[in-house]
């Protein structure tokens, strides 16, 4: 479902990613950890259309991102690890909207949008504008309209990131119903290792924009010998703490800055 | 077409929902009509060119317009912040879609505000030469509308935050105002200000205004028509092209 091969993104002087591959399966439920700066997100990005690799090859249910990306978009739904919501429209015009950009028909489209409001308990706020929402509450709403167009694969980086436990909970038991009755394919990055080692069928450990352990979580513990998956992953990427020295988008600033020289 | 028409409600519903920004976008036309229409008057008319403030009308429609336009071009940058343009660039739709709803919806903004502006100096005094002709100027300020919120989106695309938008203001949008012919007749400049007047599109706009609403112009409408749309097909050209070149 998701081949990647060589994949390479450069900012600047800077290797993000640095030449990794990985396959992922059609329905399976894959992890993606690494510490901080690791390359998840910039990863997440080039999958998602939003960046330009390098280097390297995408194929995502068939399609290339970078030469057909609306093919490739029609394929994925994504919730972001920060906000995408119009702070100036309604719950319900959110969803709406994420319908139509994504041409689900128009009654399943408000069905849909109905019964995830419901799901995340916002369907008596779905007349409010999204800018009176506290930070959980706009989490769920983007959880809900990532799930609205039904993809076949799903990415979520860092998704519950700010979630209690009672909606952590409920949103993966969503997830893995919707895998399970539909097939969809999981992609997601978290820093709960217990999260991962509950949910993921396998688990690829990205360090300094390179993969250095791919497996289950069973196999990655035997192969360093720990009893739990934060163990493992301690053992893989050190304990030096990483300082994230800026984020995508000052990279980008950077080499625009270059660029424009 | 869907997604473009659902992509322009997104920007009319801001629109109506940020009164304060409305009412706030009016205060300068109005104080502009006030001290420059009534101040300058009684100078205008004794230099023998008439109604100053009929005369001034159109470049303040003009003004509100052009202000209007570039701030909802350039505010895709907020987008960008708060995130939303994520949703809209991994949505299964091109580019130029976000680019052609995002301007249609800032150009339809813009030109209500253009409206606004006009029945407000209405109450100050201005009257049109000939109604219908009214109808006639709404075509007019929407394509100006159009060419500046290109242009608005073309700026965002090479400013990361709102910090440069101070400087957009005072390097580009004021000279472009205020060097327009908004505020003075045309004839007679000093070659210099004469040249920089040509090369700048507001006064074409302002002039094919001019022509429609007091019977006017100093290019005649069908040149200005004829500069306004090819400028309007460049940068919008150019709009899209710089909005496909940005990255998250």
């Amino acid at each position: 479902m998701i081949e990647v091969n060589n994949l390479t993104k450069r900012f600047h002087d800077f290797v993000a990613v640095d030449d990794i591959s990985f396959n992922i399966n059609e329905g399976e439920i894959f992890a993606f950890l690494g510490p901080n700066g690791a390359g998840k997100s910039t990863t997440i990005k080039m999958l998602t259309t939003l960046l330009q690799p390098t280097g390297g090859k995408i194929i995502l249910d068939g399609h290339d991102p970078v030469h057909q990306p609306d093919l490739a978009r029609r394929s994925f739904g994504i919730v972001f690890q920060d906000p995408s919501l119009d702070d100036e429209l309604t719950a319900w015009e959110n969803m709406d909207l994420h319908g139509v950009l994504y041409d689900v028909p128009d009654k399943l489209r408000k069905e849909r949008a109905e019964q995830l409001l419901k799901f995340v308990d916002l369907w008596e706020r779905k007349d409010s504008l999204v800018k009176e929402f506290s930070g959980g509450m706009k989490r769920r709403l983007e959880i809900a309209r990532g799930l609205l167009h039904h993809p076949k694969i799903i990415f979520l980086d860092e998704p519950t990131i700010g979630l209690d436990p009672q909606t952590r909970n409920l949103m993966w038991t969503y997830l893995k119903e919707l895998n399970k009755n539909e097939g969809t394919t999981i992609f997601f990055t978290t820093h709960y290792m217990a999260e991962a080692e509950k949910i993921a069928q396998r688990i690829a450990i990205i360090d300094h924009g390179k993969i250095i352990a791919t497996g289950t979580s069973e196999e990655l513990k035997s192969q360093t010998k720990t009893n739990s998956l934060e163990e493992a992953f301690l053992a893989l990427t050190g304990n030096t703490i990483r300082e994230e020295t800026a984020n995508a988008s000052d990279r980008m600033r950077l080499a625009r800055r270059s660029w424009r020289r | 077409m869907k997604k473009i028409y659902f992509l322009w409600l997104r920007q009319i519903k801001r629109y109506l929902r940020s009164r304060s920004r409305i009412i706030g976008s009016l205060g300068q036309p109005l104080l502009f009509l006030l001290a420059l229409g009534y101040g300058f008057g009684s100078v205008f008319q004794k230099a023998g060119e008439g109604n100053y403030l009929n005369f001034l009308a159109p470049g303040i429609i003009g003004m509100s317009i052009i202000f209007t336009a570039i701030f909802t071009g350039i505010e895709i940058i907020w987008d960008r912040q708060f995130g939303f343009l994520k949703e809209m660039m991994v949505a299964p739709m091109s580019r130029i879609s976000i680019m052609i709803g995002r301007t249609l919806g800032g150009a339809t903004v813009a030109t209500a505000q253009g409206l606004i502006v006009l029945l407000i100096s209405l109450l100050f005094g201005f009257h049109p030469y000939n109604w219908f002709l009214i109808i006639a100027s709404i075509p007019v300020m929407f394509v100006i509308a159009l060419l500046f919120t290109a242009l608005g989106t073309m700026i965002a695309s090479f400013l990361d935050d709102m910090q440069g938008f101070q400087l957009i203001m005072n390097f580009l949008v004021m000279p472009l105002f205020f060097l327009s012919g908004a505020l003075f007749p045309l004839q007679g400049l000093p070659k210099v200000l004469s040249i920089i007047a040509q090369l700048d599109p507001l006064s074409y706009g302002i002039d094919a205004l001019r022509d429609l609403l007091i019977g006017a112009s100093f290019y005649g409408l069908s040149f200005d028509i004829l500069i306004l749309s090819s400028v309007t097909l460049i940068f919008l050209f150019l709009g899209s092209y710089f909005f496909k070149k940005i990255q998250i």
